[in-house]
């Protein structure tokens, strides 16, 4: 008989804990597979955050840290650098990388470590029980703006992607959703071309994933396919923000 | 070796590099800069990492990352920024990595002032961050002693896989001194399977982690944790006495401050006031034995710290209500004299004589 799928030995058997419909465990598998087709897997080293990817420490094949709310970035800085042979990543959601560690990873681009940053944009705190995130959408229902948010008081949405192409040591910066078949192609394409902007030296890179979260959003897990399609990427425009000449 | 004149700052930098210090993550501070400034210097020198952070915050989670990568590492800074680093600290405690933190400290509460102060004692021994934890704290009183308490500072946190602090105040980090580097040689340290450096495919991940949600397996890690503490209390505590043998006052100061009660115990005895001095070299653990060991010619305690009071909590748990305490202190960066020392002793003794 011939084989004719087997799962990523980029990630561990454990069984995740996400919710039914939560697009986190795709974008997982296809980090996992990245690693296991650059040949990297051996020599990586992940950085989890405080979120609903805490527990990613556990699901990925490789060593790892588990990092304080939002300071993964710093994590990372401190491995990548004492250890530059090695692969290095962080995965980070939007309450971890654009509220509580806006600096650190504003400033990791800023020094243009040589890391790869994984991030997972669901438009709302998840762990925490689906609080109002600052990539939560204009008149978006979270459990502390339970009127929608109100531009007046939260302010716009963080665009993260557009924000962190404006810093020189950002070389890679690409928005992709895995809301549907086409854009999980095209996400792992992107957190691959990611990881191999690390690997020829050339210094920072993020894939910012449209995600969804059918229980923090109060949806189905069908529902927030369409919800993420119609709503998010209005908002969050899809596509690259920068790339070196060869990752174009 | 011949002793070579140092600022206090700058031979921390040195006897950290000599310790085989792999990498050094700072934010710029007075009055420690000249650490970092030492480090970005010489780091590359020797093919180690500098860094400056984007903050305190940053830089202590940068040793978190190195630390678990296995290698030998160093942040320092000053009181505020000290405060800054405290979430960074539990959670080193928690993922148990070894690191050596040093806080030159000045002034406070808030921004303070930029002198010499030791209003951090809380904030070292008690620790600002959250969870049970314990951390050796060494407090030099001179440049000498910061040398070397620093390169014993990363034995000790490598021995225990636990940070340790060197706490100095700002005229240890400004004074300058002869000093020599003597290296501790020690060898029988354990070896770091545990460190981050790749699988190579040849064995299960190594995760650096202080997240435990079972209850019973946090409960199992803080007896781990405990286990520790109590062979720091045991093995580490180092103190200092002075002309204790027939006190009948005993003082009680560490760091810049016990230099000048030293110099208040001889103008004492000169004035025919038996004097002597209880010096912890460790804050944490404290050297309670030696209130313990207190001759039974002593009548009262003084405690003289530059801050408002605070080691006094830890001599009236060590003194267990023998002998009555009392206290001088100046604070906000004002250094007390001999002779304001000496003068409380003998207002407390009986008047002066």
């Amino acid at each position: 008989m011939s084989l004719l799928f087997e799962p990523t030995k980029g990630m561990t058997d454990k069984s995740m804990h996400y919710c039914p419909g939560c697009t986190h465990g795709i974008i997982h598998r296809l980090v996992g597979e990245v690693l296991v087709e650059l040949g990297v897997l051996g020599k990586s080293i992940g950085v989890a955050p405080v979120g609903c990817a805490v527990l990613a420490y556990d699901y990925f094949n490789c060593d790892m840290h588990e990092a304080a709310h939002g300071r993964a970035p710093a994590v990372a800085t401190g491995i990548k650098r004492i250890l530059p042979d090695n692969v290095v990543f962080t995965y980070q959601g939007d309450g971890d990388l654009a509220s509580i560690g806006a600096a650190e990873i504003v400033h990791a681009a800023h020094r243009g470590e040589n890391f790869t940053t994984i991030f997972v944009n669901n438009a709302i705190y998840g762990m925490t029980g689906g609080q109002m995130a600052p990539t939560t959408l204009i008149g978006q229902k979270a459990t502390t703006s339970p009127y929608g948010r109100d531009k007046a008081t939260t302010g716009m949405p963080l665009k993260i992607s557009e924000m962190l192409a404006t810093i020189d040591g950002a070389v890679f910066v690409e928005r992709v959703t895995v809301h549907n078949v086409a854009g999980i192609r095209k996400t792992k394409k992107a957190i691959k071309k990611a990881f191999q902007v690390q690997l020829d030296g050339k210094g920072f890179g993020i894939v910012e994933i449209l995600s969804t979260c059918p229980t923090g959003w109060g949806q189905t897990p069908v529902e927030s396919l369409s919800w993420l399609e119609n709503n998010m990427i209005p908002y969050y425009p899809l596509g690259n923000f920068r790339a070196p000449e060869e990752a174009k | 070796m011949a002793k070579i004149l140092m600022k206090g700052n700058e031979a921390i930098a040195e006897a950290a590099i000599r310790a085989g210090c792999d990498c050094f993550f700072g934010y710029p501070i007075t009055p420690q800069n000249e650490v970092p400034e030492y480090m970005a210097k010489h780091m590359p020198k020797t093919g180690g990492v500098f860094v400056q952070a984007e903050s305190e915050v940053a830089a202590i989670n940068m040793v978190y990352g190195a630390a678990g990568a296995g290698f030998r590492v160093m942040t320092s800074t000053s009181s505020p920024g000290m405060a800054l680093k405290q979430e960074g600290i539990s959670y080193l405690v928690g993922a148990e990595l070894p690191s050596v933190i040093v806080n030159i400290s000045r002034g406070g509460p808030g921004l303070g002032s930029i002198q010499p102060s030791q209003s951090d004692y809380f904030q070292v021994t008690r620790g600002g961050g959250n969870g049970d934890y314990r951390i050796v704290v060494f407090a030099p009183s001179s440049i000498q002693e910061a040398v070397d308490l620093t390169i014993k500072s990363f034995d000790i946190a490598d021995y225990y896989r636990n940070p340790v602090i060197l706490l100095g105040d700002g005229m240890i980090g400004q004074m300058m001194e002869p000093v020599e580097f003597n290296l501790s040689g020690k060898t029988n340290l354990p070896k770091k399977d545990w460190a981050t450096t790749g699988t190579n495919g040849e064995r299960k991940p190594n995760i650096i982690n202080s997240l435990a949600l079972a209850s019973e397996d946090l409960e199992r890690h803080n007896y781990k944790l405990q286990k520790k503490y109590d062979e720091m209390e045991e093995k580490e505590v180092m103190h200092e006495t002075y002309k204790m043998d027939d006190a009948e006052i005993v003082l009680v100061a560490y760091g810049t401050t016990s230099r000048i009660t030293k110099n208040a115990i001889d103008s004492l005895r000169e004035n025919g006031i038996k004097a002597g001095l209880i010096r912890p070299i460790t804050l944490w653990p404290f050297p309670n034995k030696a209130f313990e060991e207190i001759p039974k010619t002593a009548k009262s305690i003084l405690v003289v710290e530059m801050s408002m009071g605070q080691m006094i909590d830890d001599v009236k748990i060590a003194n267990e209500g023998r002998l009555p305490i009392h206290f001088y202190g100046r604070a906000g960066g004002m250094i007390p004299s001999p002779e304001e020392i000496a003068n409380k002793a003998k207002e407390i003794v009986g008047g002066a004589k």
